[in-house]
């Protein structure tokens, strides 16, 4: 009922139309069904296998910065080598579940967020890394194990870039008489700042916010949260704003509406906020304030062929190292997960712009911040969901 | 009655048997690929779907000595269980650590009790630190104090069993406890009022494809072939265009600042700060799902209609009925067949819907199959979503069930 | 003709035109006068404009010129529901998901009768057709001929003093249809209605009208009786129409009063009847039916020669075919009276005819 076929398609050409449609919970394709076409895909390749490598990442702007600062690099190195993409990244968990499911693993790196490496690591579906002995030492000399430092959340993920969920807001609002955010607390603030706001269709990240805008302090924040009350305090907030709000699923949709004039505050990824700011010059400013930091990265399937595994390996040791992570951030504006990158990040490739300003690990930027909470969402996200989703259809 | 043979003695029905034989075989060989097709990609997914809705194993199968343990301990008494469960979970532990299972059960149990999913994940670390000789009651409730709480171990022994009606409980906003089955707290019910408002959204999408279809489908079927040819291509032509290209086009005309809102501000109609809201509600998704199913509602009825000869309605008239009566008495009980097959196409199409519903349906605009994808995709629960799954497919047999008691299912035509 | 009158027929076509795409006119000036009772036939080809006519006068169709008059009233602006006509339909359109009770209680539904005059007249109109049995039947549980006289029982049972039949008989066999045209017939005589009845079948209405417009090419080419229509027709086409024929081309030599004397293919020359000649000199088309024909020793006046070229024996009759004034199908019709006329092809033998049987028309 759900994975009608007809649908499949027109969300191929959706993609193909240009339209963004990368980011996660825009989970729309029917796992099953690419299940069995990855299975026939891997049928036809078997032969030669270690000559080929399947990636999985999110497509569009990201997948291409992956592709200049990490593919093209390593493949002019080794001749006859050919990386097959796969944009599959929203759905990545859902779909390795299942290909582990059928025994049969078609892909040999994926790109996801941390909480999605943190789940399929607990449930055995990724292989488990040592960092020292598998990624090559930082350019500084510092083991890779240090040189990640607090970005290797689990064992089996390996950190590439830091980005962060962070708020936009329109510089030309005239109901707002010359004020400008400055804040988190403005997003909540519909006397001063009135009009639409749009915020992600899940509890997280909304839940923290809503609790520090409403006096609670960031050390406890997650010590409020695991109490009912918490919970409710944090729905009341809100609560306020519940109204103006714009509820989005696909990360493309805020610098959407954001350009539409629909909403005149909203969160949504940096990466995509630079791209509204800078790349389409439109009239909207970032909030950084409170921005919550999320780290993305490579997970390796588990149980994968020697030979595949061994090129797999062979990849991620090029793909992670200090100037390969830099370079990514000539194409994108997120940070790399690596110390000993920091200062090699340079001009964006084609607009010619410092991108280390843009950065959200960039000091003016994270005068304050939140790291996601992993270890707690992981333990409370589906019960969040449940109330959320009553609040919400309230 | 005497048996009739033929002139070799063989009675005629073994006869007529053996020679029809090769002929059923024939025609099995023929239907043999869209019957092993089905099987494949119907009977055998939703067998597994139906299957997953109650397998429970992975608690068994993952700590077998502890779960036979606590078949003997009563939750009731309120006291936690003795040393002999303790130590059938280290021994379980350590084999499930092992096989790095551990984590995995913590998912699974992290849906019916948030926590779990961190307990398990850390007892890998905790079991290879203890130490055998010492009570493992007191390490493991050292290690973790969830481990000395009666929940935990409640909830264990609810989950022992190899199947479950966990999965359907929840599906109901319902939860599973020692004491049977207890009502989650309003804060926490949502798929009840998920699959009423389905249902319900879904009879409104119904109801407007038939009203918006009817007089279409009625001009299809009525105009002379070439106007009604162009009219047809109309109508079709949404088919030609991409789901979600069709869905985005609604939100360019439907969202605030859109071409419906621009229009009617400059009509005067809604002044500039009183822009309505068309879209990210369940107007939005009423609108724009209507718009996807019509011609499911059209082309059936269209080709009842086409066969309801003209003659019927001037044979009204000439005996004395008005346009109305003509229509009302005459023209539309002929076309109740077509309504009911429009009806029963565009209602389940409707109901398993989540693309739309999930792009301009905002909070109070989604459909119970937006949390099945949800749960697929997202939270990785796959026995809710198919406990999800089954109840919108019995609900959906039931109505059909239903309406063939009321309409009978022999008057469904679709041309 | 004037709508004030004293006498105006019952229906009045006054010069009523039709026309679907305002290029061709399909009713081209169509004038006819219906008598109260009398059972009226439109005769024609498909195509002729009989059901467009007909139409018009049940208000399905509009009339793009001219007046339709019922009972004194002009009719042009009355909806068809209104206008209280009965009507039989070609392919009966009994409603299929109404019971034959039901279809029969429907006019009278809409008229407001009461539930008992309903049933009552049900029933007796059921008995008229002799369906008695028949009233919780479904109309596809029907035979042909049984639907056929629902749908006749559904155009009475409200009493209209006009019924119009669109071919009605045109889906039965032969057998059956000769059946209910008697049927048909009795009832009109029985109830005293007026019946206005299109066919191209032209034996059906022959048997039952009381008068016959023949229809081509959008104009009434004759208005007569039955008897009338056969043995005097006016123009080439109403006696080809009707019946079967022998056409012998030629000219007009002399005319005298309302003989005219005809020069054949083969120089020949004979009498005939000028009925719609156009003059001496003109080609005419001389009209002579197979049966009116006679041979051998009974052929006495206007006799000439013809050859037997072939025989066909048809039980009550033969059908001769022979060579007569250079025409080659002409037909002769012996009826089969036992004594003994034996013909052989190749045969010549004298051919006559009565003078007022051979009818001079257009050619």
């Amino acid at each position: 009922m759900i994975a009608a076929p007809w649908m499949r398609d027109s969300l191929e050409s959706f993609i193909s139309l240009g339209i963004p449609f990368t980011e996660r919970n825009m989970k729309l394709k029917p796992i099953f069904a690419a299940v069995s076409i990855a299975t026939f895909s891997s049928a036809l390749l078997a032969a030669d296998m270690a000559k080929e490598m399947t990636v999985v990442s999110w497509g569009g702007a990201y997948s291409n910065s992956q592709l200049k600062a990490y593919h093209e690099p390593y493949m002019a190195a080794n001749a006859g080598f050919k990386i097959i993409n796969d944009e599959s990244s929203n759905e990545a968990v859902a779909k390795l579940r299942a290909m582990a499911e059928a025994k049969n693993i078609t892909w040999d790196l994926v790109d996801v967020e941390g909480p999605d490496s943190q789940r399929l690591c607990d449930e055995g579906l990724a292989m488990e890394m040592d960092f020292d002995k598998d990624l090559a030492a930082g350019t500084d000399g510092s083991t890779p194990t240090k040189d990640f430092g607090a970005s290797l959340i689990n064992k089996c993920f390996i950190p590439q870039i830091v980005f962060s969920t962070t708020f936009g807001y329109r510089t030309d609002v005239a109901d707002w008489n010359g004020k400008k955010p400055e804040d988190l607390c403005a997003v909540f603030d519909t006397k001063t700042f009135p009009g639409k706001r749009s915020l992600e269709k899940r509890p997280k990240k909304n839940l923290e916010w809503a609790l520090l805008c409403d006096g609670v302090e960031k050390e406890k924040l997650y010590e409020v949260l695991s109490t009912p009350e918490g919970v409710d305090k944090a729905l009341a907030k809100l609560d306020t704003i519940k109204k103006d709000v714009v509820w989005w699923s696909a990360g493309a949709e805020t610098p959407q509406l954001l350009a539409d004039k629909e909403v005149v505050i909203g969160s949504t990824y940096n990466g995509r906020l630079f791209d509204v700011i800078e790349e389409k010059k439109q009239p909207v400013a970032m909030l950084w304030d409170y921005q919550i930091f999320d780290f993305d990265g490579w997970v390796v399937p588990a149980n994968l062929p020697e030979d595949r595994k061994a090129r797999v390996l062979d990849f991620l040791k090029f793909a992670t190292d200090t100037q390969r992570l830099a370079d990514q951030a000539k194409y994108i504006s997120y940070g790399p997960a690596r110390a000993s990158s920091q200062p090699l990040v340079g001009k964006h490739a084609t607009l010619g712009i410092e991108m280390a300003p843009h950065m959200p690990s960039n000091p003016e930027n994270a005068k304050r911040f939140l790291v996601n909470n992993i270890e707690w969402w992981s333990n409370n996200e589906d019960e969040m969901n449940k109330k959320f989703e009553a609040w919400l259809a309230k | 009655m005497e048996q009739i043979q033929t002139p070799h003695g063989v009675p005629l029905k073994k006869q007529i048997a053996r020679a029809l034989f090769k002929q059923k075989v024939r025609a099995l060989l023929l239907i043999a690929p869209l019957l092993i097709f089905i099987l494949i990609t119907f009977v055998i997914p939703i067998t597994d779907m139906l299957l997953r809705s109650i397998d429970n194993s992975i608690v068994s199968d993952t700590l077998p000595q502890t779960t036979t343990v606590l078949e003997t301990w009563d939750a009731s008494t309120g006291e936690l269980p003795d040393e002999a469960a303790f130590a059938a979970l280290y021994h379980d532990l350590k084999q499930a650590i092992e096989q790095k299972n551990h984590t995995k059960l913590g998912t699974r149990l992290n849906y019916e009790s948030s926590g779990m999913s961190s307990l398990f994940r850390k007892v890998g670390k905790d079991v290879s630190k203890m130490q055998e000789g010492i009570s493992y009651k007191e390490q493991f409730i050292a290690a973790d104090k969830l481990w000395g709480n009666l929940k935990t171990w409640t909830l264990l022994k609810v989950y022992s069993p190899k199947y479950t009606n966990g999965y359907f409980l929840a599906a109901i906003d319902m939860k599973k406890t020692a004491d049977g089955a207890e009502m989650l707290p309003a804060s926490e019910r949502i798929y009840l009022n998920l699959f009423a408002r389905t249902l319900f959204m879904s009879l409104v999408i119904t109801g407007l494809c038939l009203v918006l279809g009817y007089p279409i489908a009625w001009l299809l079927a009525n105009l002379p072939m070439r106007t009604s040819n162009l009219l047809m291509i109309l109508v079709l032509l949404p088919f030609w265009t991409s789901l979600l290209v069709r869905t985005s086009a609604w939100k360019v005309l439907l969202q605030q600042q859109g071409v419906i809102n621009d229009i009617l501000v400059w009509l005067g109609v809604v002044s500039n700060t009183g822009r309505l809201e068309l879209i990210n509600n369940q107007f939005g998704t009423l609108v724009a799902m209507t718009h996807i199913l019509l011609p499911f509602m059209i082309l059936p009825l269209y080709s009842v209609m086409r066969t309801i000869p003209p003659a019927y309605m001037r044979a009204a008239k000439s005996l004395g009925a008005t346009d109305w009566t003509a229509f009302w008495r005459v023209y539309f009980p002929q076309t109740i067949a077509g309504i009911g097959a429009g009806a029963i196409l565009t209602f389940i199409l409707a109901i398993g819907y989540y693309i739309t519903p999930e792009l301009v349906g905002g909070t109070q605009g989604t459909f119970i199959s937006n949390r099945i994808a949800y749960h697929i995709s997202s939270s990785l629960n796959w026995g809710l979503a198919a406990a999800l799954g089954t109840i919108l497919l019995t609900l959906v047999l039931v109505l059909y069930w239903v309406y063939d008691k009321i309409v009978g299912i022999d008057k469904v035509k679709l041309g | 003709m004037s709508q004030t009158q004293g006498t105006q027929p019952f229906v009045l076509f006054d010069n009523v035109q039709k026309s679907y795409d305002g290029i061709t006119l399909v009713v081209k000036s169509f004038n006819l006068g219906i008598d109260k009772g009398e059972f009226i036939t439109l005769l024609g080809p498909s195509g002729s404009g009989k059901t467009t006519c007909l139409m018009m006068l049940a208000g399905f169709e509009t009339a793009t010129h001219g007046d339709i008059f019922l009972d004194g009233r002009s009719i042009n602006n009355i909806p068809p529901h209104k206008r209280g006509i009965g009507m039989v339909f070609q392919n009966y359109a009994l409603f299929p998901h109404m019971t034959v009770a039901e279809n029969l209680a429907f006019p009278l539904e809409v008229r407001g009768f009461s539930k008992a005059e309903r049933e009552d007249k049900v029933r007796k109109v059921l008995d008229m057709v002799q369906m008695d049995k028949f009233g919780g039947r479904r109309p596809a549980q029907l035979s042909g001929g049984q639907q056929q006289r629902i749908a006749l029982a559904r155009a009475l049972v409200f009493e209209p003093s006009l019924v119009l039949m669109d071919e009605p008989l045109g889906a039965l066999d032969k057998q059956l249809r000769e059946h209910m045209q008697f049927e048909i017939k009795h009832l009109h005589e029985k109830l005293g209605i007026t019946v206005v009845y299109v066919t191209h079948d032209q034996s059906e209405a022959l048997t039952m009208s009381d008068r016959i417009a023949v229809f081509n090419d959008g104009i009434v080419q004759q208005l007569a009786k039955p008897a009338d229509l056969y043995e005097r027709p006016t123009n080439a086409f109403v006696a080809q129409f009707i019946g079967e024929n022998n056409k012998l081309k030629g000219r007009v030599k002399t005319l005298t009063g309302d003989t005219a004397l005809v020069e054949f293919a083969d120089g020949q020359q004979a009498e005939a009847l000028a009925v719609n000649c156009k003059g001496v000199g003109q080609p005419t088309l001389c009209s002579i039916r197979p049966e009116r024909v006679r041979i051998g020793s009974q052929a006495s006046l206007y006799a000439t020669e013809g050859q037997v070229i072939e025989l066909i024996y048809l039980g009550d009759h033969i059908r001769c075919r022979m060579s007569v004034y250079g025409d080659d199908s002409f037909i002769v019709k012996i009826p089969n009276a036992g004594d003994g006329t034996m013909l052989s092809v190749g045969q010549t033998i004298k051919v006559g005819w009565d003078k007022n049987d051979c009818r001079a028309l257009d050619a």
